[in-house]
């Protein structure tokens, strides 16, 4: 099988992924709704003070993410459950990873999405400057996203199909984003806050490593979770 | 399920119970046995008192935690490449010992840490990942206890087990960048010289006791599988033949 064979696999799941969201958005929809709610709420539970709220930002944005994002990842699988389209997919010649990296590519668009709404959003309830470290941020909130979506996708394949679903995907999603989440929350706070011990450069080089090292074994040990 | 491993596990009641039992009473004897140095011949810490001896459980307790996940691992890993459903067995009786070492672990460490630092909890790199860890494995034992197809709960068990363990040196780091205060671990090589016995002999014991747990709930899952494809038989022939 070649390079190109494969890129067209991933494209296609990818794609098909992306065309079933769009043509509802009923997903989209809520889990941009529960993110702004969970930004309100974090407004409430850490008080009126402007200043509270600016140092805490960083992690009420990635918990925010987390928390809303990770609503994303089973449904992406429940929904080739319905009417056998998991097994119809994984009779379709060719490995199995392209359908993990195809996964993994539009759970990426849709998080990315999400982020495009709420994390404006937070820069103006908690009045963030948000325009001065733009290119930074961008690229932390893209560096985290891609660690959190590469573990996401590949428990959710395991949790999507058991009656817990719910409760199971976090149990075992986010003790695994420990590393991830320590380097995001580390690298946005220092750039949200200027940066001036230059710290944010070497975060960022640490969520590089942790993405290819979870990227690389979600998709080797991909092949043994989602076959029967 | 593969027909090797089905016709392995039918063959149970195994005989390994009566080893077992021995196992219990050497474990029973070693645990009494390293305890009682602890506390009779070892003298209190000149700062700390009797509280010290908190580091006989504790420190043993760790290191079967770390042992029972390394176990984990190269089950799992062996699974992956073998598919034994004996590898799966295995893998999940350490899951269970290793997340009831380190709920001690931890559980001492606060009891110590109170008196000692003038705190229940502190975000040290240490800590942190054991709470991690115990976070990971506890999530391993629901996933299994949730998933009713024994293949397919083998299987997954496996990769979370392998990435469970992989992320542990992630975590270990990820957070000593973050922050730092643990003191060096105790082991024969820091700890003054009066309580090098009373660790070793600890050390030792625990390992057995640790054995024995494992080794206890290893075939009592055997006879659960084994009664378990029992009744699968049962329900495509017509009948219990025992």
């Amino acid at each position: 099988m070649s390079m190109r064979t494969e890129a067209g696999r991933i494209a296609a799941v990818a794609w098909k992924d992306l065309m079933t969201e769009w043509r509802t958005k009923a997903n989209f929809n809520a889990v941009v709704f529960l993110a702004v709610l969970t930004l309100l709420l974090f407004g409430f539970a850490l008080g009126p003070d402007t200043n509270a709220l600016r140092a805490a930002a960083a992690g009420v944005i990635w918990l925010t993410i987390l928390f809303s994002g990770v609503l994303a990842f089973n449904r992406s699988y429940q929904l080739e459950l319905e009417h056998g389209a998991l097994e119809a997919l994984l009779l379709y010649p060719g490995s199995h990873k392209s359908l993990y990296l195809g996964k993994l590519l539009a759970n990426l668009a849709f998080v990315l999405m999400v982020e495009l709404v709420t994390v404006p959003l937070a820069a103006v309830l908690y009045d963030l400057p948000l325009l001065g470290p733009l290119g930074g941020l961008a690229l932390v909130l893209f560096l985290g996203t891609v660690g959190f979506v590469a573990l996401g996708t590949f428990y959710a394949a395991m949790a999507s199909r058991i009656r817990a679903r719910e409760v199971l995907l976090p149990l075992l999603l986010f003790p695994m984003l420990v590393p991830v989440i320590v380097a995001a929350v580390e690298a946005t706070s220092a750039l949200l806050s200027g940066d001036a011990m230059g710290d944010a450069g070497s975060w960022m080089r640490l969520l590089f490593v942790f993405d290819v090292v979870f990227v690389t074994a979600s998709v080797l040990a991909f092949e043994h979770v989602i076959g029967e | 399920m593969t027909a090797s491993t089905s016709s392995a596990l039918s063959q149970a009641p195994t005989r390994g119970g009566g080893r077992v039992r021995i196992l219990g009473w050497l474990a029973l004897l070693a645990v009494v046995g390293g305890q009682g140095v602890a506390f009779l011949i070892s003298r209190p810490d000149r700062d700390m008192g009797h509280l010290q001896k908190i580091m006989y459980v504790h420190v043993p307790a760790a290191w079967c935690a770390m042992v029972a996940f390394l176990v984990v691992f190269v089950a799992s890993v062996l699974y992956l490449w073998r598919r034994d459903e004996r590898h799966d067995l295995l893998a999940a009786a350490a899951v269970e010992a290793g997340v009831v070492m380190t709920g001690l672990t931890l559980l001492l460490g606060m009891i110590w840490a109170k008196p000692t630092w003038g705190v229940w909890w502190t975000w040290d790199p240490r800590l942190t990942t054991t709470a991690i860890l115990f976070v990971i494995y506890a999530g391993y034992l629901a996933l299994r206890s949730f998933t009713d197809d024994a293949e397919r709960r083998a299987r997954w068990s496996a990769a979370v087990g392998i990435l469970g363990f992989l992320n542990v040196p992630i975590v270990y780091f990820s957070v000593r960048w973050w922050r730092t205060i643990h003191q060096v671990q105790s082991s024969p090589a820091t700890v003054d010289p009066a309580y090098v016995l009373g660790l070793r002999l600890n050390a030792v014991a625990f390992l057995v006791l640790f054995v024995y747990f494992v080794a206890r709930r290893y075939e009592s899952s055997k006879l659960e599988r084994a009664a378990e494809t029992r009744i699968e038989a049962a329900a495509l022939t017509g009948g219990i033949h025992v």
